[in-house]
């Protein structure tokens, strides 16, 4: 047993707090929006130029001129703004977003990240993330813990090209939840039927718990 | 001084040559400059360099560009939607310089602004930090990313008035203002050209002196993921 994408989601959806400006990354961070604890209020930011987003559209109401990041049609709220992507990314880099929710290819236990390139496989880009991970106050990567063949994901350091150094705070996988300290990894909580062996051993990473 | 032309061609003369490095705005197919693009494809001018978020897909955007090798090299943050565009760059057809978008954004702006350099925390300890100067401030450390100065702009804007004020929507504005403002000539295409006195002076996104050349035109607007909830 372990958690599934949307119960990754909904733990991930516990880390907002109210009255915060959030940024959420491709894949399964589109989820959290849907498991947000009532009586919070978040605010998201799509860093190609909004606050303020709201839910897919309804089918006949798409309009090409409002997407997110992911270039998905979406809708806006009473309180959305618009801007441009110097001022968007201003504003990330400037620390005025709270956190970022975002993916993971890798995770090391001194905080890096790996989340954009596979040499000679996937040459797509960093879009965002690069930025991201620099400029907001909090980074929680919601990952699978291991790959398709069962290898950690969660290292030592990473193997793959970076997309930041000493970046990521929390980490919420299909097993659970670990956060970054001093010295390597700290178990927070075990995803539901998992035992503390089956989250080490499925960790390469220090932990210090 | 009359900046509206009848065509993106005659809007584009005298303004393209071979080598040139273009700045385009749009994110995604959002807000790109669509007939601005398809006649410089119709030009012929090849070697060119783009600072562009993204590379189109293969038939619409700067992809209709690489279908005719136009392009030796992207200045981009993304570039994963175009099965060309990475045939061309894994064979070495293709010059690519990944950009974090946001780098990328104030590198426009930064260019605009008349501003050669500025330090970022983006990238530090990463493969966009080789070669790059690192400097330290209040104890943290950041790179040098240059600004662009682009020698020509195009972009796409939803209204503006003779003169080129314009006003974006939503969120097709991204990186149109940024890209508008880092070339030595910039070239816009609207959705609709309006006399002066029609947009209110206090919601002008961008003052038409970043703008040199306006032409109006019907936009196809495609929409790369369509995405809907239930009713």
């Amino acid at each position: 047993m372990a958690w599934d994408r949307n119960q990754m989601a909904a733990r991930a959806a516990l880390e907002l707090q109210d009255g915060t400006y959030v940024n959420l990354g491709i894949g399964i961070p589109t989820l959290v929006p849907n498991f947000i604890p009532e009586g919070v209020h978040v605010t998201l930011q799509s860093e190609n130029g909004m606050l303020g987003m709201g839910p897919f559209p309804i089918a006949g109401t798409e309009d090409p001129d409002l997407i997110n990041a992911g270039k998905q049609t979406i809708t806006e709220l009473p309180d959305t703004s618009y801007f441009d992507s110097a001022t968007s990314f201003g504003m990330i880099r400037g620390g005025k977003i709270a956190m970022a929710i975002l993916g993971a290819m890798e995770v090391a236990e001194n905080g890096d990240l790996a989340n954009w390139m596979i040499p000679g496989k996937l040459v797509k880009g960093m879009g965002g993330a690069m930025d991201l991970v620099a400029g907001v106050g909090r980074v929680v990567v919601v990952m699978d813990h291991t790959n398709k063949h069962g290898e950690s994901k969660v290292l030592k350091s990473c193997t793959l090209p970076l997309t930041g150094t000493g970046v990521v705070n929390r980490i919420i996988s299909n097993l659970g939840v670990l956060d970054v300290v001093e010295g390597g990894l700290k178990i927070v909580e075990l995803a539901d039927g998992v035992t503390e062996a089956e989250l080490r051993a499925a960790t390469e990473a220090t932990i210090v718990n | 001084m009359n900046k509206v032309y009848g065509s993106a061609a005659e809007a584009l003369d005298g303004l393209l040559r071979d080598d040139m490095l273009i700045a385009a705005g749009g994110f995604g197919l959002c807000g790109i400059p669509e007939l601005l693009l398809a006649a410089i494809r119709d030009s012929g001018v090849k070697d060119l360099t783009f600072a562009s978020n993204n590379a189109g897909v293969d038939d619409f955007g700067i992809g209709i560009l690489l279908q005719t090798r136009q392009v030796r090299k992207m200045m981009s943050s993304y570039v994963g939607e175009n099965a060309e565009f990475m045939r061309q760059y894994l064979s070495g057809e293709l010059e690519l310089e990944f950009n974090p978008q946001g780098t990328l954004a104030e590198r426009m702006r930064a260019g605009g602004c008349g501003i050669p350099g500025f330090y970022t925390k983006t990238g530090v300890g990463t493969q966009v930090a080789e070669g790059k100067e690192h400097k330290e401030f209040n104890g943290e450390t950041y790179i040098l990313e240059r600004g662009i100065f682009a020698d020509l702009s195009i972009v796409k804007a939803w209204k503006a008035d003779t003169t080129g004020n314009a006003i974006f929507r939503k969120t097709a504005r991204n990186f149109n203002p940024p890209a508008a403002m880092c070339g030595k000539v910039c070239v816009m295409e609207v959705e609709e050209i309006v006399q002066p006195g029609e947009l209110d002076p206090d919601c002008i996104h961008l003052p038409g002196i970043y703008v040199h050349r306006l032409v109006q035109g019907t936009h196809e607007k495609r929409i790369e993921q369509r995405t809907v909830r239930a009713a």
